[in-house]
C-alpha cells in the first residue's frame, strides 16, 4: 500500500507504518515486563481468573470469555459436550483418543495465562495425532471441532496433541465450525529434522467463543509451519507459543482474518529463541469491516542470551475497510545478545486507499470488482505462502464471501443470502 | 468521429482549510485524431484539469459542463467515464499490491469491451504491446506499478492506452522525469495509438521536450486554472525561447 494511515496501533510499542530492523544488541524496551518473566504453569491456582487489567488480557473482552476461565468445562466430544470431534488421517499417521494421564501430553510449554491453564485442567481425554518417524503422508489430516446450537450453552475444553516423530513429514489441519464456547490447547511436537504443517481454521458461525493456546516445541533442524485462519465467530483468541529446543530449527507463523461487525479476533504469539541458530518470520494480516470489529494482534520474540546466530522477522498488516472497526498491533522484540544474524518487525494499519480504487475505476473497473481486486491483492501472497493447496481454495472462497457481506453494503444491494430465500 | 467538450470548468479542491478554487473557467474542444497540448507552469491546475475530467472524488466541480458526444460526462461515475471512452495516464500512477500486471490489463479491458477480450489473440495483444514499449515480458507477474521505476510507470500508462483504445486520452506529463530514450519510446507509443485509433489527445506537458516527438495541432497554454493563450505548434516554439514568465506576471492581477 503505498498511502496506509496509521489508525489504531499501539504507539507505546509499535512502530506504525514502515518496516524498521533492530541492530545487532539493540534491545527494545518492554515496559510491561520481559516475556521471559511472564509466569508459566499447570496450576490453576499460579494463573487466577482476569480482570481484563493484565497485559495479556487487555485488549480481550473478557466477560464474553469468562465462561472460559472457570475449573467446570466437560470435555468436548463427550454426551452432552454438543461438540463433535472427527479425524480423518492419512493412512500413514496414527490417531488416538488417550486419558489426560499419558505421558506424552503436556510436554510442549506451559499455560501462559488463564484460559490456557483451565482447559489444560479440564479435559478428560485427549486426541492424539502421531505421523511416525521418517512418514511423509501425501494426505492432509484433519481434526475437526463441530458444535451444535447447544453447544453455545456448555462450555468445554479440548486438548490435542500434533506430534511429527523425527524426520517426518505431514500435513494437519483443525477445523472449527458450528456454535461452540470452546477452550482448546493443541500441543505441537516437531522432533528433529521433520517438518510439519498445522493449519487451524476458525471456520465458527456467530455466537461461538474459542479460545486456543496452541503450543510447539521444536527439536533440532526441524520445521514447523503453523498457519491460522480466523473468519467466523463471536470472540476468537488464539495464542500459538512457539520453542526452540535445538538448533537449526525454523518457525514460519502465517495468519489470516477477516473481522466483521463485533466479532473480536485476536492473535498472540509468542516465539521463545532460547538455542542458537534457529530462524522464525511471522506474518499476520488481517482485514476489518462494520462497526464493532475488532482486532487484535501481539507478537512477542525473545531472543535469549543464548540465542546466538537467531535470525527473525515478524510483520503485521491491517486493511481497515469501513468505519468503525478497529486493529490493534503490538509487535514486541527482545533481545538479550548482540551476536544476532537479524532480527526486525514491521507493523502498520491503513484504510482502504481510496487512491487504489481512483486508479482502477479509472480503467472502466466497477467499484465492487476494483474493491475485490484490492483485498484479494493484500492477501495473494500471504497465501501463496501457505502452500496446502486445499487450505488455499477454501480461504479464497471465504474471502470473496466476506467480501459479498461488504459489497452488498456498498451497493446496497440486499444481502444475497436473503435475496435467494425470498425466491 | 468523436468530440470531447469543456465548457466554463469550475473546479475546486477539498483542503484542510476547506474548498480551494483552481480551475477558473477552461474552454476547450477535442475531436477525434487531435492532439491538443496544454502546456503551463507548475502549480497552474493542469493535473487538477485532468483528474477532474476522469472523476477523482477529491475535485468538485463548482460550475461548467463537460459532454463527450452531446453526454454529460460530469455525471457519469469513474468508472463509466472510463468505459464511454476516457483515458487518463496519470502523473503519479498508483501501486496496487498484489493485483499483477495480466490480470489488471485483462479485468481492464473486459469491463471497457463489456466482454472478455479473446484469450489466444489478447495475449499475443499484449505481448506485442509491452515489446514495443520495451517492457519486459516478466513485468506481467508483478504487481501493478509495485517497484516500477518512473520511466516504467509511464510506459505501463502507455501501454494502457494502447490496449484499451480510448476515443480520447489525457496524458498528465507523461514525458516527466523520462530520459531521451524512454521519451522517444513513450512517443512512439502515444503516435502508434494515434495511427491505429484516431484517439483525441490532451498532451499534458511542462516543457516542450515531447512536442518535437508528438506533433500537436493547437497548444493551450496554462496559467492559473485557466487558457492565458492559444494557438498552433509555433506557440511552443515561442514559449521554449520565453518561458511562462510573461503569463505568470500577468495572472497575478487577473481579477478583472
Ligand atoms: N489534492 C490537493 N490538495 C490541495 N491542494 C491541491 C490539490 N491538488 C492540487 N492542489 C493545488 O492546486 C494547484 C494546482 O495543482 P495541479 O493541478 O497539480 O497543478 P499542475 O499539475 O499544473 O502542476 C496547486 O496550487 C496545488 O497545490
Ligand atoms: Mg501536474
Amino acid at each position: 500500500m503505498t498511502a496506509t494511515t496509521d489508525l489504531t496501533t499501539d504507539h507505546s510499542r509499535a512502530v506504525a507504518d514502515g518496516a524498521h530492523t533492530h541492530s545487532p544488541g539493540a534491545a527494545s524496551a518492554a515496559p510491561q515486563g520481559s516475556r521471559a518473566e511472564r509466569l508459566t504453569s499447570f496450576s490453576l491456582d499460579d494463573i487466577p481468573v482476569p480482570t481484563g487489567r493484565e497485559e495479556e488480557w487487555r485488549f480481550s473482552p473478557v466477560a464474553r470469555i469468562q465462561p472460559l476461565f472457570d475449573g467446570g468445562l466437560v470435555t468436548a466430544g463427550a454426551d452432552g459436550s454438543g461438540v463433535r470431534v472427527t479425524v480423518e488421517a492419512a493412512p500413514e499417521v496414527k490417531v488416538e483418543t488417550v486419558g489426560r494421564d499419558d505421558a506424552r501430553l503436556g510436554r510442549a510449554g506451559k499455560p501462559g495465562d488463564r484460559t490456557g491453564v483451565t482447559a489444560w485442567n479440564a479435559f478428560t481425554e485427549a486426541t492424539v495425532v502421531t505421523v511416525p518417524a521418517e512418514a511423509t503422508p501425501a494426505d492432509v489430516t484433519s481434526v475437526r471441532f463441530d458444535g451444535d446450537q447447544g453447544a453455545a450453552a456448555v462450555p468445554s475444553a479440548a486438548h490435542v496433541l500434533v506430534k511429527a516423530e523425527r524426520h517426518a513429514e505431514a500435513v494437519v489441519v483443525i477445523d472449527h465450525a458450528g456454535v461452540a464456547t470452546l477452550n482448546q490447547t493443541v500441543e505441537i511436537d516437531v522432533a528433529d529434522g521433520a517438518h510439519l504443517t498445522v493449519v487451524s481454521v476458525q471456520d465458527w458461525a456467530d455466537g461461538a467463543v474459542h479460545t486456543s493456546s496452541h503450543r510447539a516445541r521444536i527439536g533440532r533442524d526441524a520445521k514447523l509451519k503453523h498457519v491460522v485462519v480466523t473468519f467466523g465467530g463471536d470472540v476468537v483468541r488464539v495464542t500459538p507459543d512457539a520453542e526452540f529446543t535445538g538448533e537449526g530449527g525454523e518457525v514460519e507463523m502465517v495468519g489470516l482474518y477477516f473481522a466483521d461487525s463485533d466479532q473480536h479476533q485476536e492473535h498472540r504469539l509468542f516465539v521463545d529463541h532460547a538455542v542458537p541458530r534457529c530462524k522464525s518470520r511471522v506474518t499476520y494480516k488481517g482485514a476489518l469491516q462494520g462497526s464493532g470489529a475488532h482486532t487484535v494482534w501481539v507478537g512477542d520474540v525473545l531472543i535469549q542470551a543464548e540465542a546466538e546466530g537467531t535470525d527473525t522477522y515478524e510483520l503485521n498488516r491491517n486493511l481497515v475497510l469501513t468505519d468503525g472497526a478497529r486493529a490493534d498491533s503490538v509487535p514486541n522484540l527482545e533481545i538479550e545478545t548482540g551476536e544476532i544474524d537479524g532480527a526486525g518487525h514491521a507493523s502498520a494499519t491503513g484504510r482502504f486507499d481510496d487512491e487504489q480504487l481512483f486508479y482502477l475505476m479509472a480503467r472502466g473497473i466497477p467499484e465492487t470488482d476494483a474493491r475485490r481486486l484490492v483485498v484479494r491483492g493484500f492477501f495473494a501472497e500471504l497465501i501463496q505462502e501457505i502452500g496446502v493447496a486445499s487450505v488455499e481454495e477454501r480461504l479464497i472462497a471465504s474471502i470473496e464471501a466476506e467480501l459479498e457481506k461488504s459489497m452488498s453494503v456498498i451497493t446496497g444491494e440486499a444481502d444475497p443470502a436473503t435475496e435467494t430465500d425470498a425466491e | 468521429m468523436s468530440t470531447l467538450e469543456i465548457r466554463d470548468l469550475h473546479v475546486s479542491v477539498e483542503t484542510k482549510e476547506g474548498p480551494k478554487q483552481i480551475l477558473r473557467g477552461v474552454d476547450l474542444t477535442i475531436t477525434s485524431g487531435q492532439t491538443h497540448a496544454i502546456m503551463g507552469p507548475n502549480g497552474s491546475g493542469k493535473s487538477t484539469l485532468a483528474s477532474a475530467l476522469a472523476g477523482h472524488p477529491k475535485y468538485q466541480v463548482t460550475s461548467g459542463t463537460v459532454t463527450l458526444d452531446g453526454e454529460d460526462v460530469l455525471a457519469m461515475t469513474v468508472d463509466e467515464r472510463a468505459r464511454a471512452g476516457l483515458f487518463l495516464a496519470m502523473q503519479y500512477p498508483v501501486e496496487v499490491p498484489g493485483v499483477s500486471v495480466a490480470n489488471f490489463l485483462r479485468t481492464a479491458k473486459t469491463a471497457i469491451d463489456g466482454e472478455a477480450p479473446k484469450l489466444r489473440t489478447w495475449g499475443k495483444e499484449v505481448k506485442e504491446a509491452m515489446g514495443n514499449l520495451r517492457i519486459d515480458s516478466a513485468f506481467s507477474e508483478r504487481s501493478v506499478n509495485e517497484g516500477f521505476s518512473g520511466g516504467e510507470k509511464k510506459r505501463h500508462e502507455i501501454l494502457q492506452m494502447e490496449l484499451f483504445k480510448p476515443h480520447f486520452a489525457i496524458l498528465d506529463e507523461t514525458d516527466s522525469g523520462l530520459d531521451v530514450d524512454a521519451l522517444r519510446i513513450v512517443s512512439e507509443g502515444v503516435n502508434r495509438a494515434k495511427e491505429n485509433t484516431d484517439v483525441g489527445v490532451l498532451l499534458i506537458t511542462h516543457y516542450t521536450r515531447i512536442l518535437r516527438y508528438i506533433k500537436p495541432d493547437f497548444v493551450h497554454v496554462f496559467v492559473d486554472g485557466r487558457i492565458a493563450e492559444e494557438g498552433g505548434p509555433e506557440l511552443a516554439e515561442r514559449l521554449e525561447e520565453e518561458g511562462y514568465d510573461k503569463y505568470v506576471g500577468a495572472a497575478a492581477p487577473a481579477s478583472v
